[in-house]
């Protein structure tokens, strides 16, 4: 009965690995994806200066801990993508379920302006990180991310990439929804 | 064939040879960047070779030309300067990144299978195939019993009782 069971071994092994394997192909799986670090923590220490010109305040953590949950946004005027969800995160802060604020990485502040001059500005306050250090300490390693932090300003969600309608419908406004509770 | 044309193909070819013993990634560090005391850059380069460019993904920041990699290496030094040991400096990036920032995965129970795993494997298969060999060999050493010599004789036509 044991030596029987041994020999079923190899077969179970290869099992596993094929398996392995065969998760690895999956099409909805991206290996390029990292596994956020910060998700229920406390959002780093920063306090971001306003773009000048545009009327909005700057970002700093202290507006995270209070004023309900929010949406912050890492953009910038030269990042393609972020022109594919602009129109998404208009919507989210038309609807006003969420506060949206914006931090724009490594950006020039002209650029920056007439872009949302021209396509319109989703953000109630915005943040210029010139040098991307404070994009360092939400892990950020390109634009777009977006993060979703709750009422105490801890971390709940990390999306890389654009936002596309689905994250909204399926992670976003379920989540935004229980932490408004 | 031209002995002018010989050289210029030995020299292609030393080219190529040069070309395929040269690193494969060339630093990308800026002069801008560089320290001023060299135990410390000499540090901050050992460092950056072990942390991930987050936008190459296989690349380490030290050879990479990305904005974040070059921010990256302007952070390490910028922590050993201050006084951050090693592990601190990394303690700090896997903060915010994740232990995917480390090129060399830590030990840590997590990643024992990562560790281990190929030499469990290897150590797996050797007994498999020791055990194999070592089963076998009796059948192969040992003589004819004396019921298989009976059996031999009596077809040479020859009786065993007889000699």
């Amino acid at each position: 009965m044991t030596r029987r069971a041994l020999y079923l071994l190899p077969l179970l092994l290869f099992a596993l690995v094929a398996g392995y394997f065969l998760w690895g192909l999956a099409s909805d799986r991206n290996p390029n994806l990292v596994p956020s670090a910060l998700i229920d923590k406390p959002a780093p220490a920063f306090d971001l200066p306003p773009l000048d010109g545009l009327g909005r305040p700057g970002l700093a953590t202290a507006d995270l801990q209070n004023g309900g949950v929010a949406l912050v946004n890492f953009f910038a005027s030269w990042c393609l993508p972020c022109r594919a969800e602009h129109p998404l995160l208009m919507d989210l802060a038309e609807s006003g379920v969420v506060r949206v604020l914006g931090i724009d990485f490594r950006d020039s502040p002209e650029d920056a302006r007439r872009w949302l001059g021209q396509s319109g500005n989703p953000y109630e306050r915005i943040g210029v990180d010139e040098r991307g250090r404070t994009s360092i300490d939400f892990g950020v390693s390109g634009v777009p991310e977006t993060f979703v932090i709750d009422r105490e300003g801890r971390i709940r969600y990390q999306h890389i990439g654009p936002l596309m309608a689905r994250d909204i419908e399926d992670k976003i406004l379920p989540l935004i929804e229980s932490l408004s509770e | 064939m031209s002995p002018g044309r010989g050289l210029r193909s030995s020299l292609g070819i030393l080219a190529l040879i040069l070309g395929l013993l040269a690193p494969a990634g060339a630093a990308a560090v800026l002069p801008d960047e560089v320290l001023d005391d060299p135990v410390l850059e000499n540090r901050a380069r050992a460092l950056s070779r072990l942390i991930r460019c987050l936008v190459c993904q296989n690349e380490s920041i030290d050879t990479s030309n990305a904005d974040l990699a070059r921010e990256l290496r302007i952070l390490v030094r910028e922590r050993l300067t201050d006084g951050d040991s090693d592990a601190e400096v990394f303690d700090f990036l896997v903060a915010r990144y994740g232990d995917f920032v480390l090129l060399r995965p830590r030990m840590k129970p997590a990643n024992y299978l990562l560790w281990f795993g190929p030499a469990a494997l290897l150590l797996f298969g050797a007994a498999g195939v020791t055990l194999y060999f070592r089963r076998r060999r009796p059948s192969a050493v040992d003589g004819l019993s004396a019921e298989e010599e009976a059996r031999v004789a009596r077809l040479i036509g020859q009786d065993p009782d007889a000699e």
